[in-house]
């Protein structure tokens, strides 16, 4: 059987059902305070994070957002 | 009068044309902000819509475009007196004004492309998440990690569709020390190189 996955960041994670946005920064054990997200190309809300479904495959960026300019 | 024909010389003909008509908005007229638009607007950018509340202050001045004389005024202001002394011709709109997602559409709505040129991460997050959200398919050019000084080599041009991310992505700012010229105005390059690059690709 071939294994469900999806992407962090070009990382490969295991996918299983009900994976929300949330799930995978603690899979990649983000604890950046300032991000955004897009999954699959959208932007992923901060206050939708909890409730936001990752589907088989996705591709989801986390990007970082550092002060200083 | 300066030679308006003169001035604009030697300008590519296929990309400069689009250049000048061109409306690109830059948030914050800070280290990022005041050399992103003095790239641009000698590069040959028709119209600048650049917003920022602050005022100069003495320690701006270790990397952002003001001078001594400038301390104090508003830094739209003194952004733009610099500007118009190497580019008369520009069509500058300044807004001594915060941006926050009540005003963001007011500001740059008329932008072809906007510039994060923040200083504070949560700032930046916000004007992502607005703009990215009120207008999905108008490019937004950021900057996230540009402090300290050396590593060149780790600052990266990062895209997500029409988001596109420059920096390191990972230079924390020391607390109480401030980015520095070189590396901020590298950023701040590479941000008005690519929003050259996208206008033209925008009107192919």
């Amino acid at each position: 059987m071939i294994e469900a996955i999806f992407y962090v960041n070009e990382h490969k994670l295991p996918w299983k059902e009900g994976l929300v946005v949330q799930d995978a920064l603690s899979m990649m054990n983000y604890s950046f305070k300032m991000l955004v997200i897009k999954l699959n190309g959208d932007l992923v809300k901060k206050d939708a994070y909890l409730t936001t479904p990752i589907p088989e495959g996705a591709d989801l960026k986390v990007i970082h957002l550092i002060s200083g300019g | 009068m300066i030679d308006r024909d003169r001035y604009f010389s030697l300008r590519d003909p296929s990309a400069f044309p689009v250049w000048q008509k061109a409306t690109v908005g830059i948030a914050g007229a800070g280290g990022l902000g005041s050399n992103i638009a003095i790239s641009l607007a000698r590069a040959g950018i028709g119209t600048l819509v650049i917003a920022d509340f602050d005022l100069v202050s003495l320690e701006n001045l270790n990397r952002q475009q003001f001078n001594l004389d400038q301390v104090g005024r508003p830094k739209v202001h003194a952004l733009a007196t610099n500007i118009r002394a190497f580019n008369p011709l520009i069509n500058l709109v300044l807004h001594q004004q915060k941006v926050s997602p009540a005003n963001l559409e007011e500001l740059f709505g008329a932008c072809d492309l906007l510039l994060e040129a923040f200083d504070q991460a949560g700032e930046k997050e916000m004007l992502i998440e607005t703009w990215c959200a009120r207008y999905p398919k108008r490019h937004l050019i950021a900057a996230s990690g540009v402090s300290g000084f050396g590593r060149g080599e780790e600052i990266k041009i990062k895209h997500f569709g029409y988001l596109h991310i420059v920096g390191d992505g990972h230079s924390e700012l020391l607390e109480g020390i401030s980015p520095l010229a070189p590396r901020v105005a590298v950023v701040a390059n590479l941000q008005a190189n690519l929003a050259l690059e996208l206008l033209v690709k925008n009107y192919d």
